[in-house]
């Protein structure tokens, strides 16, 4: 059969990810140490784990309302109104997603209409653009720099809205450059938007990853609720990963739009992951502060490492990456990558996997202990010294 | 001082270098409040966790639970302070409950505990009874497991 004829144009057009090829190469090497993994390798807090084990035992596992437990719509509007002071209806401001990036598919679906533009902020995490074109929308690159710290000026915006700006995407704290936005950083994006018919899709699911400084959601400010889908989920900040649970905060009349669809393809999130999910948000705050403790140990670690190797990276304060430049070395960052992992077998993400301008950086994971951390930087330090130009 | 604390606690061999750079302070600074908390008694010293299986030393350890008769002027201290002077006696502590003070013990064999008690423990003055328990194996001890972790099982996605 000729499968090519056969085949959905879009979904072809879908380009495979880029570091595959990448990855797969690491595999094929001995002793490989890794610093390119995107989720926690904190195990999820034995409390949750054990709510799941006791609702197997305990509980029949039915299919469940579509938005969700109502209980866990609940503790989700009061961790939004005890983190951010922002209030949601758990009746029906609430939907529970299977992890956040349904929630983020469920948003491009629910709103756009063929050729609306998505201004997609980047660097960023790759399911973005190829998400906007399944729904039909156009994927626009709004670049940061890293000179500002990778954080996305009202300038840089509004350079690229147009008549048919339907979306603005963004994500803070930010993968892969630990990236964050403050009040006043929001505050100059909001004056551009207020008053427009731009929607925002906040991805937040690194909201309780910050050092130094607590998140803020674009949701707060004034004028910028009605207008803003707040993304955020249970992966991160509970090392809920594999559990797969995420939710999406909006005005009902979006909610009841991304309900329909969710209700079709999905029905409901599994019950297990939002039994466990209420335990998490009852009684985890503790847990997910200590994890964080410890990122921001390795975080300030690696960075003096950088510093003392002659790697330059702005000191990120969110998520559990830094993106040092690579621009003193002359090489791009996929060239960066393949010699790092065949000289000195470290595997890390070059920049140019989250858009054209990461290209002069390389994504690390600080998802890992100190020991691992520490043989990754000596080797790191070695390929540095050999490349010196 | 608590962060460092703990930092210390999960693994007393990182360099004040090391130490300076994961709490956002200056080297200097680091060994200075180390020193002060050795010099205040806070920090009374430092010690390794062993695997005493893969060590293969082979040592028997025993978990004693004593029960004693308080003195008039100083309670339970008198009697605790003599155990601890103890060298195979390696933690002792005052508890509430069922017994008095608990103790753990390392001894070269079953025959070297079982005299320790006998003869050392039990004859002692206001010791009212012993009850001793060995130890069969060590999963984890002060926050350290004591086996293999299961390797990283994480896939590499972005």
């Amino acid at each position: 059969m000729n499968y090519e004829s056969i085949l959905s144009e879009r979904a072809q057009a879908i380009a495979p990810s880029p570091i595959r090829r990448f990855f797969d190469l690491a595999e094929t090497m001995d002793n490989v140490i890794s610093l390119g993994v995107g989720e926690p390798d904190f195990r999820t807090p034995w409390t949750i784990r054990q709510a799941a084990i006791s609702t197997l035992e305990r509980q029949a596992i039915f299919y469940g309302a579509n938005s969700g437990l109502l209980q866990l719509r609940e503790e989700i509007s009061h961790f939004m109104e005890r983190k951010y002071k922002l209030k949601y209806c758990p009746e029906n401001e609430l939907l529970v997603t299977i992890g956040g990036s349904e929630a983020v598919d469920l948003t491009f679906r629910t709103l756009l209409n063929p050729g609306d533009e998505v201004l997609i902020t980047e660097p960023c995490f790759v399911c973005y653009a190829p998400l906007v074109s399944m729904a039909d929308g156009v994927p626009v690159s709004l670049p940061t720099q890293e000179k500002n710290e990778f954080r996305l000026t009202a300038e840089e915006l509004k350079a690229k809205i147009t008549p048919k700006t339907k979306l603005l995407m963004l994500s803070y704290p930010n993968n892969p450059t630990g990236a964050i936005m403050t009040r006043e950083d929001y505050e100059k994006l909001a004056e551009v938007l207020r008053g427009t018919d731009i929607m925002v899709l906040s991805d937040e699911i690194y909201s309780e990853l910050t050092y130094g400084t607590k998140h803020v959601s674009i949701a707060e400010l004034d004028g910028m609720r009605e207008r803003t889908i707040v993304v955020n989920g249970f992966s991160k900040a509970f090392a809920m990963t594999g559990w797969r649970l995420g939710w999406m905060a909006a005005p009902p009349e979006i909610i009841a739009q991304a309900r329909k669809i969710h209700q079709y393809a999905i029905m409901c999130a599994p019950m297990i992951s939002q039994r466990a999910a209420v335990e998490a948000l009852r009684h985890c705050d503790a847990d997910t502060a200590h994890m964080a403790e410890e990122y921001d140990h390795r975080r300030r670690f690696l960075l003096e490492r950088f510093a003392e190797m002659g790697l330059p990276c702005f000191p990120a304060q969110g998520a559990f990456y830094l993106f040092p430049s690579i621009e003193p070395t002359g090489m791009d960052s996929e060239t960066f990558c393949e010699k790092l992992l065949e000289e000195e077998r470290v595997a890390v993400v070059p920049g140019s996997a989250f858009g054209e301008s990461g290209k002069n950086n390389i994504r690390i994971s600080y998802a890992y202990s100190l020991k691992h951390l520490t043989e990754a930087a000596n080797r790191m330090e070695r390929f540095l010294r050999n490349h010196k130009k | 001082m608590k962060e460092l604390l703990s930092l210390l606690k999960q693994n007393a061999r990182l360099s004040n270098a090391e130490l300076a750079a994961m709490l956002g302070r200056d080297e200097a600074t680091v060994a200075k409040q180390i020193a002060e908390m050795e010099e205040s008694g806070i920090i009374r010293g430092y010690s390794v966790i062993v695997d005493e299986e893969l060590a293969d030393r082979d040592e028997v350890s025993a978990y004693i639970e004593l029960k004693i008769t308080p003195q008039p002027d100083c309670g339970f201290d008198e009697l605790a302070r003599m155990i601890s002077g103890f060298e195979e006696v390696e933690s002792v502590t005052l508890m509430s409950g069922g017994y008095d003070l608990g103790i753990t013990l390392t001894g070269s064999g079953l025959r070297d505990i079982a005299n320790f008690v006998s003869q050392r423990l039990a004859t002692l003055e206001g010791v009212l009874s012993t009850r001793t328990h060995f130890v069969l194996k060590r999963y984890k001890e002060k926050g350290i497991l004591i086996q293999d972790e299961p390797g990283d099982e994480r896939g590499v996605y972005l």
